[in-house]
């Protein structure tokens, strides 16, 4: 008697059936799609690319082949292939308003068969160019590391790499972490109140900290040793710092701006530990300063205006007035390698001063260039509920006005890459906008409560934010969708930074314990 | 056309007396007056319900010129930092924290172990059967078996209860002993909200009670947190809560209950 195996059990059954549905499901392109006739346009300069439309056959369009066919239209070496991000309008079938969205992978599919696009107009698609290297999202809590006997206020990771981190906290301390193995490394002590601001030297040589007991100090990482006395000088508490930036630093001599409640913004020697500007005229609180790299300091106030100085002699150049109400924070297109100044993401360092300076200098330049000009884009967030995009080389009027938040904006980047900005407000949503021209991209939902902060990834695919609801999220710009949420935080986020390498991301709030988030 | 609408048209048609203000304002210039002699020579059942009614109107003055005390109070908020350390960005905002607050309370004591099991009224006093239940006596059938049974005490119906038919129904809940929200206290901060009861949990004194949704001194109710807007630290949104009933309902038209922290 020949064996009969036995009837498949009910899980084979089960699997058997999934296969044979999955197999269903997908989706042949048919031959008669058709063609796509294709613009591409720069989404840094928003010009076109290329003479003319591209005609695609609709089975082939992928962003794949897209990436590869732009590649050679630029005629780019097949050694440095750039990849690239497309969106493209598609206009909305309820509100015929156009949103700006992803390149799919399946257009006929996606977009052709529902009618949303027709391959008989010429599509606008535009390129962003993306970081040769890329950043994987943060998945799980490497460490959650104890020490910090207050809230932490504050966190930024060193510019050389993700392996230190500097947390301010209530406890009047500041801490140094090792984020590689989640110790501690220094504590620095000396403040007598709360420190409200950390902030890391471009050239990883020092930490400045700004405290509710009006004074600023700085620190040495390498021994957690105060460098001087306490820079005193503001009457009320410390708001925001800013180092110059390493390209424009007279040779070792760095400069330090700290900007204040007591409406002054204060401009030091980081070596004399002197006070070399006062810059006084706003009439409010001044909430943030930045440091440009083209030689003006920008301060946003509590008294709706954004001041410009030199930072040379601390002359008003421009006041920027638009905003209806309190000015939150400031971001620069450029924030990104004033931060990082020489260290880039191979990780070597130059040798020499020299060297390094003009590493700065190019990396500076290369960001803030868009054709062939030195461009310093400038936002600002307040409790108005709206933004504003600046150019400030281009005079004092605003280049867009940027509406839509509910309630007040609390926080504000620009991607590394200088062509998204995210804000992140009070009604619970971040928004994403295109740097270029201000216009709405799209919103991120997903928090239940007021998002304190955000920050991009170093290759700008990722946004990580953190709010008052205890979770982390980290989103895909790309898709705009949820990437990854990260809960472990038992109380509100108040302080969140992404590496410069792109490894970690650290995080701190109320529940006193830094945490550590990495793929 | 009712009296009213007339008086309306012919408002219209004519206009308003020409003393019509000053006698507005005549009149409620002796108001105060008015209700001074009302006060001291009604007698009988017109000075009771105008006690009464001047009671209530006191009340609401009286809240009135609280709530207003309260939002001077709040405008003119400290200006020095509070004692919980603060973001830069927070630091100038007056932020409701109550709620917050709450949250994180009871965090801190879940991390407490002993503290899993214990309800702030450890024990209760027991209800016979004969307190809680009136035998009903209708009709020829009930009164001769005596089988139905009225409850004397409060009680939580959940909003999807029908009633079913009278044949069949033993247990009746009085509809005007029937509440749907408690008066919650949060322990530690003093703060009392009034928020509506999903369940009874457990009613310790049988366990038929807590079947029946009966709420006595010591009862566990669940009730709905959502408007204050906790989160867990999954970051999803807190909706139900334990709490303990504190008080004597049926005693005083209201439910008090204390959170389980």
């Amino acid at each position: 008697m020949a064996t009969v195996l036995p009837p498949p059990s009910k899980r084979q059954r089960t699997d058997a059936a999934d296969r044979a549905r999955l197999q269903q499901n997908i989706e042949e392109v048919p031959k008669d799609a058709g063609s796509l006739r294709l613009q591409f346009y720069d989404e840094t300069t928003g010009l076109p690319i290329g003479q003319g439309p591209v005609l695609v056959p609709v089975a082939d369009a992928t962003p794949r082949n897209l990436e590869l066919l732009l590649n050679t239209l630029q005629g780019h070496d097949p050694s440095e292939y750039i990849p690239y991000r497309f969106t493209l309008p598609v206009p909305d079938k309820k509100t015929s308003e156009t949103t700006t969205t992803a390149f799919p992978t399946n257009i006929y599919k996606t977009l052709i068969s529902p009618g949303l696009i027709s391959t008989e107009e010429v599509q606008n698609i535009s390129a962003a160019p993306q970081a040769v290297f890329r950043v994987q999202a943060v998945s799980r809590c490497a460490s959650s590391i104890p020490g910090h006997g207050e809230a932490i206020l504050a966190t930024q990771f060193s510019p050389r790499s993700s392996a230190k981190m500097v947390s301010g906290s209530g406890d009047n301390t500041a801490r140094i972490w090792d984020c590689d193995t989640g110790t501690p490394i220094h504590t620095l002590k000396g403040h007598t109140s709360w420190v409200l601001a950390v902030s890391w030297s471009p050239d990883d040589s020092k930490i400045a900290t700004g405290s509710m007991d009006n004074t600023v100090r700085l620190w040495d990482p390498k021994t957690g040793k105060q460098l001087g006395n306490p820079m005193k000088g503001h009457t009320k508490w410390v708001t925001s710092l800013a180092w110059e930036p390493y390209h424009t630093q007279q040779n070792g001599q760095p400069r330090m701006a700290s900007a204040s409640k007591d409406a002054t913004v204060r401009v030091w020697s980081a070596n004399q530990q002197t006070i070399e500007l006062v810059l006084s005229g706003h009439k409010g609180s001044v909430s943030c300063v930045k440091w440009g790299g083209t030689g003006r300091i920008y301060t946003g106030s509590h008294d709706k205006t954004i001041k410009l100085w030199n930072d040379k002699d601390g002359t008003l150049v421009h006041t920027l007035n638009s905003h209806a109400h309190w000015v939150n924070h400031l971001a620069l297109s450029t924030d990104f390698v004033i931060r990082t100044a020489f260290h880039d993401h191979t990780g070597k360092i130059p040798e020499t001063k020299e060297s390094k300076v003009s590493q700065a200098k190019d990396r500076f330049l290369k960001a803030a260039t868009i054709q062939g000009e030195v461009v310093e884009r400038l936002v600002s967030a307040s409790d108005d509920f709206t933004m504003y995009l600046w150019d400030p080389s281009k005079g004092t009027k605003p280049v867009a006005r940027m509406l839509g938040h509910q309630k007040q904006v609390n926080h504000v980047t620009f991607s590394p890459d200088g062509l998204l900005i995210a804000s992140s407000g009070f009604d619970n949503h971040t928004k994403i906008w295109n740097a270029r021209d201000g216009k709405f991209i799209n919103t991120l939902r997903g928090h239940v409560a007021p998002v304190y902060q955000c920050a991009f990834s170093p290759d700008s695919r990722l946004l990580v934010t953190g709010s008052k609801d205890t979770t982390l999220k980290v989103w895909d710009m790309r898709t705009h969708k949820l990437s990854v949420d990260l809960p472990g935080h038992k109380d509100e986020v108040y302080a969140v930074d992404w590496s410069p390498d792109g490894q970690k991301v650290g995080s701190g709030g109320k529940d006193k314990a830094v945490r550590v988030w990495r793929h | 056309m009712p009296q009213n609408e007339y008086m309306d048209r012919w408002r219209k048609l004519h206009g308003r007396r020409l003393d019509h203000e000053e006698r507005t304002r005549k009149k409620a210039a002796r108001e105060g007056h008015k209700a001074s002699e009302d006060a001291q020579k009604l007698t009988g059942l017109r000075a009771k319900l105008y006690q009464k009614k001047r009671h209530h109107e006191k009340i609401q003055m009286k809240k009135q010129i609280k709530a207003h005390e309260e939002r001077n109070v709040k405008s003119s908020a400290p200006n020095e930092p509070s004692t919980t350390p603060l973001p830069q960005y927070l630091l100038d905002r007056s932020n409701p924290t109550n709620a917050k607050a709450l949250s994180s309370a009871i965090k801190n004591k879940r991390a407490e172990k002993a503290a899993k099991f214990s309800v702030p009224l450890p024990k209760v006093r027991g209800i016979a059967e004969e307190e809680m239940f009136k035998v009903v006596k209708t009709g020829k059938k009930t009164a001769k078996k005596g089988w139905k049974r009225m409850i004397t005490k409060p009680t939580f119906v959940g909003p999807d209860f029908t009633r079913r038919p009278v044949k069949y129904e033993r247990f009746i809940r009085p509809m005007g002993l029937r509440y749907k929200k408690a008066h919650v206290t949060h322990p530690e901060l003093g703060v009392t909200v009034n928020l509506p009861i999903i369940s009874v949990k457990k009613n310790p004194q049988n366990p038929m009670y807590t079947q029946l949704g009966v709420l006595t001194k010591g009862t566990i109710i669940e009730v709905n947190v959502s408007d204050l807007g906790l989160v867990t630290a999954g970051g999803k949104v807190v909706w139900g809560r334990w709490a303990q009933i504190t008080n004597n309902c049926e005693n005083d038209g209201c439910v008090n209950a204390v959170l389980l922290v």
